[in-house]
């Protein structure tokens, strides 16, 4: 849907939410931060592996996923657009801003809307264009132990990984609408997302459940070579469930936007 | 024009706006008085649909705020917490609010010089004073050129330039025929500004009158007597008619006299007199007893709750209760403004 086909009154409040993302420096701060952070360590652990190739045991270099180890940053770089995420909404909230939007907007379910349709394509393009620039970046640095973009399933796992970021960024606007304080916001999202989510991953007796966790899911759509997760469903479908947790916080955002005093 | 029916909004056990009924009319500016905590906020945040009420409902115009399309061309609105993201700049904070209801942007640059703020326009709201804090809102609030106009707590923090500035643009918007509502907890501010007046305490509505009607009815003066022989004066005062009330500092007080007619009566009657002075109740005073008598109200009341257990009373505001004098209202005619000094005092 482009500005010119919407209804009128929410293509307006389309353009005043452009208006808000744009006017404040920590849109181009956390999604820099986003971009160089990923690439950056994608970069380097694929240096470091190129370089120590040669050692590595033959079943290492069966299951060696070369598109999968330039992602390697992401786990980092994702949380600079849950940052985004959270400061896209929890601005509203902690300057006091949240009551002249809604002065302005007083359908709320409109004004989530189209905060959705501006941060969404946002995160998307800065989504893909890490995704891209961390994958290329990387290649080049494993030279020939490198994969091409037309490798079976390294264009899905790139493309994906695009995705990825976008949908982690619209989970935490979900998230940050039901929390509203950008404290709790980041002493929630912050240390699962970096420490707890993989911990429930890496241990045994959590990682049942741990692999319907939105990143754990989520990122089995970056890896070429699924085998070696051993998840019980594919690339797609991991993806598909961190979808679902996306779609489930904006739904729980929306609701307490709706119901409750501003 | 606003209506509101009955408006009532619980916060669990507290009720912070109580059966509230009244209407705001265009043309003039009408004044929202009353103490700090009084429900004017909520009530105001109710207006604009960012509050939904547990009872009533408010109309703007004859709608309701959250089926108004682009509510910015009808109701204006300053609230007291000012609600600007303090890294983006003036001139972006009112062009994502004019956009959002479809404002031309040159009306950006009009208001940010109607308020004096052109200079700023650039600059982030995060350095600015409390005065130009409070001037960007109202720069918001006059976006769309709305017919109704809502002040929340307008002159706080406003230097005398600044305060003599919004009342002079709040009649120059009433005087063109828009409905002006603007909140205050001083009743100075608002005998100098508005013309019709709405007081609540405690979140009940206590009055809804003209300002005219308000001062008619409670600048009352009377003539402050000082004597040593204050039984004599008692009598005197007494035969010739008049209605002495003794003050609490040993003054006598009497109502509906002229100093002169009493100096003369002192006279022909050999009364020695140490003061002689005509007192005038001000507005303010007049304002402070009529929101005492909500507090008070509270303040009989608590005993009764208490005795139910520890735990209720302290619930009660203690703030409040302790202002209250226990049996102040069956006490004979206490002097004006007692009350509320007595609390003032603690």
């Amino acid at each position: 849907m482009t500005l010119t086909t919407m209804p009128t009154h929410t293509a307006r409040v389309v353009k005043s939410e452009w208006t808000k993302v744009r006017s404040v420096r920590s849109t181009v701060w956390t999604l820099a931060a986003a971009l160089v952070v990923t690439v950056g360590m994608g970069a380097a652990i694929c240096a470091v592996t190129s370089s120590s190739y040669d050692d590595m045991s033959t079943t290492q270099r069966a299951t060696f996923d070369p598109t999968y180890l330039s992602f390697s940053g992401m786990g980092l770089g994702q949380l600079a657009m849950i940052a985004f995420g959270v400061l896209v909404v929890s601005a509203e909230y902690s300057t006091g801003m949240i009551r002249n939007s809604l002065a302005a907007v007083p359908q709320r379910g409109t004004f989530l809307l189209c905060k959705m349709l501006v941060t969404g394509p946002l995160v998307l393009v800065v989504g893909m264009i890490t995704s891209f620039a961390t994958f290329f970046l990387g290649q080049a640095l494993l030279g020939d132990q490198g994969a091409g973009i037309t490798d079976p399933g390294v264009l899905r796992a790139v493309v994906g990984g695009g995705l990825y970021m976008a949908l982690i960024a619209l989970f935490a606007v979900g998230v940050t609408f039901i929390l509203r304080s950008p404290l709790l916001a980041f002493a929630i999202l912050m240390p699962w997302f970096f420490l707890i989510s993989s911990i429930l991953g890496t241990v045994d007796a959590t990682k049942k459940i741990a692999q319907y966790l939105p990143d754990q899911a989520g990122t089995v759509v970056m890896s070429v070579v699924p085998d070696t997760l051993d998840r019980p469903y594919g690339p797609w479908e991991g993806l598909l469930i961190l979808v679902g947790w996306t779609a489930a916080a904006l739904l729980a955002g929306f609701l307490v936007l709706k119901k409750r005093d501003a | 024009m606003i209506e509101l029916r009955e408006l009532t909004k619980r916060y669990g056990e507290k009720t912070a706006v109580d059966g509230l009924t009244f209407s705001v009319r265009p043309g003039v500016v009408t004044g929202f008085l009353g103490p700090n905590g009084a429900g004017k906020s909520t009530t105001m945040r109710l207006m604009i649909g960012l509050d939904s009420p547990t009872h009533g409902d408010v109309r703007i115009d004859g709608e309701h705020y959250d089926r108004m399309r682009e509510p910015l061309h009808s109701i204006g609105a300053l609230l007291e917490a000012k609600g600007v993201h303090g890294g983006r700049t003036a001139y972006n904070h009112l062009l994502c609010m004019a956009q959002s209801n479809g404002i031309p942007e040159r009306r950006v640059g009009e208001v940010l010089e109607m308020v004096g703020l052109q200079d700023v326009a650039r600059k982030r709201p995060k350095g600015f004073s409390l005065g130009m804090g409070q001037r960007l809102g109202i720069a918001g609030a006059l976006l769309g050129d709305p017919r109704i106009l809502m002040f929340d707590e307008p002159v706080n923090g406003l230097d005398p330039e600044g305060i003599h500035w919004i009342r002079t643009l709040m009649q120059h918007l009433a005087r063109e025929g828009r409905t002006v509502f603007v909140s205050s907890h001083l009743m100075s501010e608002m005998a100098q500004t508005a013309q019709h007046l709405i007081v609540i305490g405690q979140g009940r509505l206590l009055a809804d009158t003209s300002m005219n009607q308000f001062i008619a009815e409670n600048s009352r003066t009377y003539v402050r007597l000082r004597t040593p022989e204050p039984e004599r004066a008692r009598d005197v005062l007494l035969e010739a008619g008049h209605r002495p009330v003794t003050a609490e500092d040993g003054s006598l007080e009497v109502e509906g006299a002229r100093a002169a007619t009493l100096g003369e009566l002192a006279a022909e009657r050999r009364l020695v007199l140490h003061e002689l002075s005509e007192q005038r109740a001000s507005l303010e005073e007049a304002f402070m007893r009529l929101t005492a008598g909500s507090v008070e109200y509270h303040a009989h009341d608590l005993p009764e709750g208490s005795a139910g257990g520890p735990g209720e009373a302290a619930s009660g505001e203690p703030g409040e209760a302790a202002s209250g004098e226990p049996g102040a209202a069956g006490a004979p005619a206490p002097a004006w403004g007692e009350n509320w000094r007595k609390g003032q005092g603690r």
